[in-house]
């Protein structure tokens, strides 16, 4: 993952409140195998008509947000399913960051997981910087001082120590577990399959003796 | 309903009782990190077409294995055809998915379920089934809809791409401890009522972020009597009230539901795992961060109206008015809803006409869920204007349907009898709503675009459905009880 370094650039306003996985990336898109690219499917229906055509009045399509960094998004932003698509389509369309009162709990999780940085922010804040992001304000996003700040505003946002060194140092997190605690892994294997031996399950597909068919 | 919020407890010292969720993260933790959060040990995954190419692209590219492959199971169930000759045979993007799925399968030695097989279904359906899922175990799955599986006292959650494949490489991955909201359910539901119109119920008054960074328990004197189906229902609808992890703690109808499935631990084994799982329920003085309770006495059939699954109504209830809601912000989310599902304020929910069916999804496709809509179908006949479908959720409940005769009781009424996979819920395969078309659905999420391309879903339980499909609107389905 590459580092993240400091944002600065307008911030598009989606102020509007549960906007789910669905609505950021529609199921249908799901069938394609990559993670690149899929930033032409973001909002989808929200972007373009039914023919296809940018909808004029979807804040995306309006420049100078068709070029923005930042996000500020409504309450619940990102609630509903797993998929990593939604995050994937985001950072492809080019955003670093999205701002929001709440999030959905797995998307907050997938979005640290690609580089973009999800920020919660308070009521009273977040409504001055929706108003400034919709005056086209620059907005500085500033992860080493946990900051982000505005012409007429700036606050401060809280962040997990461990999220923040993973973007800041762009960490590969799997890498990280398998060098660090391959070990500690092992030693919890061996005791918990002597603690719970029946959760071991090796061998069992292998050769399914038939047991009870009933649902 | 009462809402209660006691002071934070420390549930760390040992010094208090520990709830169900804190008893079996306690038996995973691999190691504790200096930020408080853990690496946590994860027991089984699920694997599925949708969310899994892109963890095993990662494997791939790192030059990386599967740590334990019997852990996993990988089975096709959102894209799949539910019928005719593409069921076997798919086209274009799902048979490349499809074929995907199979090749990481192959190469990474990871045990898989083919489309044909008879132990085939949506991963959430044949978890437990299988007794893949068990007591006391933690299971994940690229998928949100996970936490059905704490339906068994697992601890499920669902998991991004990036976490599936953390899990496959290491078994493992770096969690926080959530905070524990206990949803405590007493009385005993009316006649026509069913465990999906609790969920409702409980979402439209907690809000779809009500449970957020909580993990719910479901507990109260209501527990006992629920089905094993019921109690999946239940956990299976947490994640729509915000929350990753919804529990209901084993006894002795989980137990029953397990003994003797393929997968279930035999003989000396399930005895030691019997021990293990007695001691799981959560202690007489555990604390909970939240708590919540529902009078299930007084309830009635709940339908949502509007797009997200917390815009619920009683069936005899009306559609709000926008004009009514002081908060700018709610009366702006409420007047976009009622625009996209194009109903007027105020107007009866009984007075909405639908198009479509969709009985099915990890919701409500098991084996109860369809009995309680055929006895409703029963004898019936659908509406000349709406189309219906039932979607089992695996070949197992769809077997045993057949085996009590309930396909028969459908298709004479004029149901179209598919087969399992996750279908109009998610709209992947050729089963969606066309733009404009509404739909009385008993899957999890109502949100715009989920049946299809501007297509309108009101979710409900399966009975309501039913009902739906026969009255060709939303019907209270006590009136075809009596
Ligand atoms: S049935 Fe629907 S909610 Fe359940 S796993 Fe399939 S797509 Fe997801």
């Amino acid at each position: 993952m590459t580092p993240f370094g400091r944002v600065k650039s307008v911030a598009a306003p989606l102020p509007e409140s549960d906007i789910d996985t669905d609505v950021i990336f529609p199921a249908r898109f799901l069938l394609l195998l990559d993670k690149a690219g899929l930033g032409k499917h973001l909002f989808n229906e929200r972007r373009y008509d039914r023919a296809g055509k940018p909808r004029p009045d979807f804040i995306l399509n309006q420049p100078p947000f068709e070029t923005a960094r930042i996000l500020v998004a409504g309450q619940r932003f990102g609630s509903g399913s797993s998929r990593e698509q939604a995050v994937w389509a985001l950072a492809d369309f080019g955003f670093a960051c999205v701002i929001a009162p709440s999030f959905g709990e797995i998307f907050y999780t997938n979005c640290f997981k690609n580089g973009v940085l999800a920020i919660r922010m308070d009521e009273t804040s977040h409504r001055a910087l929706l108003q400034a992001s919709q005056a086209g304000d620059i907005v500085t996003v500033d992860l080493e001082r946990q900051r982000v700040s505005w012409t007429s505003g700036a606050v401060s946002f809280d962040i997990d120590a461990y999220r923040r060194r993973a973007l800041l140092e762009g960490l590969d997190e799997i890498a990280q577990t398998l060098s660090d605690d391959s070990g500690a892994i092992d030693d919890f294997e061996a005791r918990w399959s002597s603690r719970a031996p029946w959760v071991q399950i090796e061998g069992q597909h292998a050769a399914p003796d038939g047991g009870k068919d009933t649902p | 309903m009462s809402i209660g919020r006691n002071a934070p407890g420390d549930h760390r010292t040992g010094a208090m009782g520990r709830t169900l969720y804190d008893k079996v993260w306690d038996d995973h933790t691999v190691k504790g990190y200096p930020d408080g959060s853990c690496l946590l040990y994860i027991d089984r995954h699920l694997v599925q077409e949708v969310s899994s190419p892109q963890a095993f692209a990662g494997l791939r590219q790192a030059g990386r294995k599967v740590r334990r492959s019997a852990a996993n199971i990988a089975v096709a169930d959102h894209a799949i055809a539910t019928g005719g000759a593409r069921r076997l045979a798919p086209d274009g993007l799902a048979a490349l998915q499809l074929r995907r799925l199979e090749d990481n399968a192959r190469d990474f030695a990871v045990p898989y379920i083919p489309v044909s097989d008879p132990r085939h279904g949506i991963v959430h359906v044949i978890g437990p089934e299988l007794g893949f899922t068990l007591p006391g175990v933690t299971l994940v799955c690229g998928d949100s809809h996970t936490c059905t599986h704490g339906a068994f006292g697992a601890l499920a959650f669902g998991i991004g791409a990036s976490e599936c494949e953390h899990v496959l490489a290491t078994q493992t991955l770096r969690q926080s401890r959530q905070k524990r909201m206990r949803v405590r359910l007493e009385g005993v539901m009316p006649d026509g009522v069913a465990i999906k119109d609790v969920s409702l119920a409980l979402i439209s008054r907690i809000g779809t972020g009500g449970g957020t960074g909580h993990a719910i328990e479901y507990a109260g004197s209501a527990i006992p009597a629920l089905p094993m189906e019921a109690r999946m229902t239940l956990c299976n609808m947490s994640v729509e009230a915000g929350s990753r992890v919804g529990m209901v703690a084993p006894d002795e109808r989980t137990f029953a539901y397990l003994e003797g499935r393929r997968m279930a631990p035999r003989g000396v084994l399930w005895e030691r795992a019997l021990d293990h799982w007695r001691g799981l329920p959560s202690d007489p003085d555990a604390v909970f961060d939240r708590d919540v309770a529902i009078d299930l006495g007084k309830l009635a059939p709940y339908v949502t109206w509007g797009t997200n699954p917390s815009e619920a109504v009683p069936v005899n209830g009306r559609i709000p008015d926008p004009a009514s809601e002081t908060d700018a912000g709610r009366r702006g989310r409420l007047a976009r809803s009622l625009d996209y599902m194009a109903l007027e304020p105020g107007m009866r929910v009984e007075d909405i006409g639908i198009d479509r069916v969709f009985i099915g999804s990890c919701t409500n496709s098991r084996i109860d869920d369809l009995r309680a809509a055929a006895r409703v179908a029963a004898g019936r006949k659908v509406s000349a204007r709406v189309r219906a479908m039932v979607v089992p959720g695996s070949a197992a409940v769809r077997m045993q349907a057949e085996a009590e005769g309930l396909d028969r009781i459908f298709r004479d009424a004029g149901f179209d009898w598919r087969e399992a996979g996750c279908s109009m819920c998610v709209a992947m395969n050729e089963d969606r709503l066309a733009p404009g078309q509404r739909c009385a659905s008993t899957s999890n999420r109502n949100f715009e675009g989920r049946q299809g391309v501007g297509g309108r879903t009101h979710l409900m339980s399966p009975a309501m459905a039913a009902a739906a499909a026969i009255a060709g609107h939303l019907a209270d389905v006590r009136s075809f009880l009596s």
